[in-house]
């Protein structure tokens, strides 16, 4: 565990004993608000979903497509990515306590964080090849342009576009 | 003959346990895990067999993908996700002390994995024949 302090930036009234609660329940490293901030953590999350990906953060999808997504894991996106069920109450808990808001619509039932509006909106910009490129590979591969990515920062400061 | 079957799964069994609740093993000792469990499932078992391993590693099953499709055909290097492309670390022990470490993870990627590549669970002559090549590897 890197870090013990919860920030609370923007948090207020029900919103932040609620999510105080959840970072007592589920151990968060730290929780912040905008994009260039840490995300929520939890170990379960960040070992079991990172290991085929990047950890993607909670508040990349809302919480109708956590449920959806943990709800079939054993056919996730066309592999078996099945855990525990002990582990598996715990990450889906996590990503709920911690699950964006739907940002357009379709957001809601949508389990593929590359089709919600915002992700499409944010990455218009980005030329098809630099997608096909060799150090990119694939739309999940976050890291490869989000150089802070593995620490939840999505910042367009820390975008390094590989040439 | 049923006494002699029922006293192999005992054992079989007990051997799980232990490397279970050991939490730490070493890759030796999930081989003798699965070979106890190999015995089991055929008296005629005749050992894990490191050529076999190879062959089963590098070989599609039916679908796609084979082990390595992400582990590559040098498990003393790190392999690639093949439809995420993350990097995955090198899964021959020789290269990553990590590796066959908990019997609790070893069997989840093979249950993923052999989900994956073989649409079916891996016997446990087939895991042992991959262990038994991976831990031949020398860097």
């Amino acid at each position: 565990m890197k870090r013990r302090t919860v920030t609370l930036a923007r948090a207020h009234g029900l919103g932040a004993a609620a999510t105080l609660a959840a970072a007592l329940l589920f151990g968060h490293a730290a929780i912040a608000s905008g994009r260039g901030a840490p995300s929520a953590s939890n170990p379960a999350w960040q070992s079991e979903c990172g290991s085929c990906h990047l950890a993607y953060p909670p508040r990349l999808l809302p919480a109708a497509s956590w449920r959806a997504l943990m709800d079939d894991l054993g056919r996730h996106f066309g592999t078996d990515a099945g855990v525990d069920p002990a582990t598996a109450t715990a990450i889906r808990a996590f990503l709920e306590a911690n699950a964006g808001r739907a940002r357009g619509s379709g957001d809601e039932t949508t389990l593929r964080i590359t089709q919600t509006a915002w992700f499409v909106h944010e990455h218009r910009k980005v030329a098809a090849r630099t997608w096909r490129s060799a150090s990119v590979g694939s739309a999940a591969n976050c890291a490869a342009c989000h150089t802070g990515a593995e620490a939840g920062r999505f910042s367009e400061h820390d975008v390094r576009i590989p040439r | 003959m049923v006494k002699v079957q029922a006293l192999r799964c005992a054992v079989a069994a007990a051997a799980l346990l232990a490397a279970f609740a050991a939490g730490a093993a070493t890759p030796a000792e999930l081989a003798k895990t699965y070979e106890a469990e190999a015995r089991v499932a055929s008296p005629q078992f005749g050992g894990f067999s490191a050529t076999r391993g190879k062959a089963f590693f590098e070989a599609t099953h039916g679908g796609e993908w084979s082990c390595s499709s992400c582990h590559t055909r040098d498990p003393l290097a790190a392999g690639r996700h093949a439809k995420t492309s993350k990097p995955i670390r090198p899964l021959a022990p020789a290269a990553d002390a990590e590796r066959f470490t908990s019997l609790s993870q070893a069997e989840k990627w093979f249950k993923r994995n052999c989900n994956d590549v073989l649409n079916r669970a891996c016997t446990a002559q087939e895991k042992g024949d991959v262990l038994a090549y991976l831990m031949e590897l020398r860097r």
